[in-house]
């Protein structure tokens, strides 16, 4: 199609991207995620003006609601969790188009009611043809749901120009042979460029901001390399346990659960070449590669260290064990920290190693990548004067208070020469907007829009599973982790591991 | 907290900032620019509220210049007697009291703010982008004022004006690159739902040529005139201008050489509009007025000159007709 819109000047900044006409049906809508991110999210997007006056939203789940009682618990949802002021005239507007199904997953006459409702919503709310399938349903129901829609003729688009995507969440699989027969199940029904893969960490401004830092710049990129650069330490702590859901957790552990995909996403962006451009496929392509290059550094029980939490205090709280929360018996073998220390097989990377870490209850929550640099060759300084003196290190917060530090040496003021630890401060939030949108709204909005930068493939899921598999295999034979108390920041394990390299965990 | 500098210096005024931040922690660290705001009387607490706003979003130093009793003075003819009493008061407002900014307050008789680059570059933040802002009334060629010229961004308020329809068309005639207009701003949830549907309109393939377009709204809102010049710029078509009662846009129509129009209508007072697109059913959509703040946030946003705003005031202002 070669018409431009042309109220649309690219000069034209103020303009929003809104995207078309069309409708969301979540599955799963009763669930936590839907009540808590997806449909406050939706409301913020209306808000601020980015969804389409044509659009609708669909809820499929096993409850006797009319649509009134769907939008009565949506309304709660917005109440509550909704990140911008609430609007009667956005609500009134957005509510029309809210749809209820009842129905179980199972039957396949509740999706032809599902289809019925679809196409009302075509001619009533002009949503174009146009639907998106959100699963927010457990992985293991994906193969079934997908052929229900095929079966019911939801899958396909009835007209040349509409569209059918589907949106599913992580876990991708439990490995990587798990991993291929889940696509293969979603990609039966739908092609690949309809399949949107909610990573919701690559939503988040500082993700994105990790290549600006590194690519818009000149002072950050010369120094990205093992000339400069000792190791690099991804972290992704959480201060709570697994609360309620002992029934995913369980079995799953932090290395699938984040390692997988949230951390290893992150050491891509870290690590990855310059892409040629900023569109979906070159950062794709260069995604990919250095994934290919990554492996774990050394024999699994030398390059790994995992924990589980037990019971204690952490932070003045009385906290249960892992193995005394709900849902977990005595015998499960899932850890709650996992550490690797991984090498990146590359010519800038080589001898660099990335340590990352994930787990639960530990000191607090942080996300943060910390590329930490050699010490400087040559120091014109006594060694008294620089026994204080660390590291050089720049660490990329990823949340809460997103924003990239600096530290560096400064002198200590006074007669002697003394040079100490400082940092250098910026917040995202200081600088920007103290509002930016929630990881939901932009993906939910870029699926609408079928841009697809921010989603991971099948490609680089089953890249990371090739990474983790072996170590998985050998944990897998090996007993229980080791334990590590609550609030603290894991296992003696991961810090021997670090020892061996004559290296230690930053504190975050 | 609230300084007052009563008879003071602007390096005087730059010294206690910077006293202030060693004594209460990172006050002005981050701030990405600084807005100079050239208020008169009623205006500045308004003005200090809207910049207050829209400091959540961008977090900036706000420098108020307040010309006092300038109409006074003018009127019994003694601009040269205050050359020799030049006076200078100022407030520093940090924390609580001034959002996420810091705000500068300068009150001076017309001797001192005749010219305003010198009252205000010791305060101005090191590197950043200066922003001038006119809440009220604004000189005819504001980038020819000291502080015009060295602004990157210029927004005035033609709303604000004792004749808003015949300012805009001077804001028309002395255009520079970098000069915006908070009228220009109040449009863009329309421009956004007008574009929105034209993509709808266009889905299948080439859409029909543009006949005509036709925009009515309150007979004191120059945002009437350059919706109807933007989209007679933009379509390449005449474009009519009708008045009606009430406040701002009250509805557009674009026709088309064949089949229906496409109309986007909000009734008086009212906050929804309905959309009617060729081929699909009317839908409400909501188009809330928009504040000040909201505007002046929308504006700092970019600060590089609005080409599209400068095209649609030089090339589409002419082809509206009023009708």
């Amino acid at each position: 199609m070669t018409w431009s819109n042309p109220l649309r000047d690219p000069r034209d900044k103020r303009l929003p991207r809104i995207a078309g006409p069309c409708g969301l049906v979540i599955f799963g809508v009763t669930g936590d995620l839907a009540r808590t991110k997806l449909m406050p999210a939706v409301y913020d997007l209306a808000n601020r003006g980015l969804l389409p006056p044509s659009f609708a939203m669909v809820g499929f789940a096993r409850r006797q609601w009319e649509n009134e009682d769907f939008a009565t618990e949506v309304h709660d949802a917005v109440r509550e969790h909704a990140r911008t002021p609430f609007r009667e005239s956005t609500w009134t507007q957005l509510a029309e188009g809210f749809r209820f199904v009842p129905g179980d997953l199972a039957n396949p006459d509740d999706f032809r009611t599902l289809a019925d409702t679809v196409a009302e919503l075509d001619t009533a709310q002009g949503t174009g043809g146009n639907h998106a399938f959100y699963l927010s349903i457990p992985p293991g129901l994906f193969d079934q749901v997908a052929r229900a829609l095929a079966d019911s003729g939801l899958a396909a688009a009835d007209a040349p120009d509409a569209w059918r995507r589907v949106v599913i969440e992580k876990p991708f699989g439990h490995d990587l042979a798990s991993a291929q027969a889940l696509n293969e199940a979603i990609e039966r029904v739908f092609p690949p460029e309809a399949v949107f893969r909610i990573d919701h960490y690559l939503g988040k401004e500082t993700v994105q901001n990790l290549l600006a830092l590194r690519f818009a710049n000149q002072m950050f990129e010369p120094i990205w390399n093992n000339h400069y650069v000792d190791h690099v330490q991804i972290t992704m702590a959480e201060d709570i346990g697994i609360g309620t859901r002992a029934g995913y957790y369980d079995g799953i552990g932090a290395a699938r659960d984040v390692i997988q995909n949230h951390l290893l996403q992150l050491l891509a962006l870290v690590a990855m070449e310059e892409p040629v451009s900023f569109d979906a496929r070159s950062v794709r392509i260069e995604k990919e590669k250095v994934l290919q290059s990554v492996r774990v550094g050394g024999a699994p029980d030398d390059a790994s260290a995992r924990g589980r939490y037990t019971g204690g205090w952490q932070g003045g709280v009385a906290v249960r064990g892992y193995v005394d929360e709900d849902g977990v018996g005595p015998s499960s073998v899932t850890e709650t920290y996992a550490a690797l220390r991984l090498h990146v097989d590359t010519r800038r990377w080589a001898g660099v190693p990335f340590y990352v870490r994930a787990g639960k209850r530990l000191g607090r929550r942080v996300t943060e990548v910390a590329v930490v640099f050699k010490r400087a060759p040559h120091l014109p300084f006594d060694v008294t004067d620089t026994a204080e003196l660390g590291e050089n290190a720049l660490v990329v917060r990823v949340q809460p208070d997103e924003g990239v530090t600096i530290r560096f040496g400064a002198k200590v003021p006074g007669t002697a020469m003394e040079v100490r630890d400082v940092t250098m401060d910026f917040g995202y939030s200081h600088a920007f907007t103290q509002d930016s949108p929630e990881a939901y709204e932009r993906l939910i909005l870029d699926v609408l829009l079928g841009d697809p930068p921010l989603f991971p493939q099948q490609r680089e899921v089953e890249l990371g599973w090739q990474v983790l598999d072996p170590v998985l295999e050998h944990w897998a034979s090996s007993g229980p982790p080791e334990d590590y108390r609550p609030g603290s920041w894991g296992p003696a394990g991961a810090d021997a591991m670090l020892a061996r390299d004559a290296r230690c965990w930053r504190r975050p | 907290m609230i300084v007052d500098l009563p008879g003071t210096s602007s390096s005087a005024v730059a010294r206690t900032l910077v006293d202030l931040r060693s004594r209460y922690g990172a006050v002005a660290l981050g701030r990405v620019l600084t807005l100079v705001t050239l208020a008169q009387g009623a205006d500045v607490e308004a003005s200090i509220a809207a910049a207050n706003h829209a400091s959540h979003e961008h977090p900036l130093r706000v420098i108020v210049v307040q010309r006092s009793g300038a109409e006074d003075e003018a009127a019994a003819g003694h601009t040269s007697q205050a050359w020799q009493d030049p006076h200078l008061d100022a407030q520093v407002r940090v924390g609580g009291d001034a959002g996420a900014s810091d705000v500068v307050l300068l009150r001076a008789g017309p001797a001192l703010t005749e010219d305003v680059s010198s009252l205000v570059t010791p305060l101005l933040l090191p590197d950043a982008p200066i922003v001038a802002w006119w809440p009220g009334h604004a000189p005819a060629t504001t980038a020819d004022t000291s502080i015009g010229a060295m602004a990157s961004r210029r927004i005035t308020d033609a709303v604000a004006c004792r004749d808003p329809l015949v300012a805009i068309r001077d804001r028309a005639d002395a255009y520079r690159p970098g000069d915006g207009d908070l009228a220009w701003a109040r449009l863009t949830l329309w421009r956004a739902a007008l574009a929105g549907a034209l993509d709808v309109v266009g889905t299948h393939g080439e859409p029909p040529g543009v006949r005509g377009v036709e925009v009515h709204g309150s007979s004191t809102s120059p945002s009437v005139d350059l919706l109807g010049a933007w989209l007679a710029w933009a379509l390449r078509s005449s474009s009519q201008v009708r008045r009606v009662p009430g406040h701002g846009v009250a509805g557009v129509r674009v026709s088309f050489t064949e089949g229906d129009d496409l109309v986007l209508e909000r009734p008086a007072d009212a906050t929804l509009a309905h959309l009617s697109i060729p081929g699909r059913p009317t839908r409400p959509v909501a188009l809330p007025p928009r504040s000040t703040e909201d505007c002046l946030a929308e504006e700092l946003r970019r600060l590089e000159p609005d080409e599209v705003y400068g095209e649609v005031l030089r090339r589409g202002l002419p082809r509206v007709i009023p009708a």
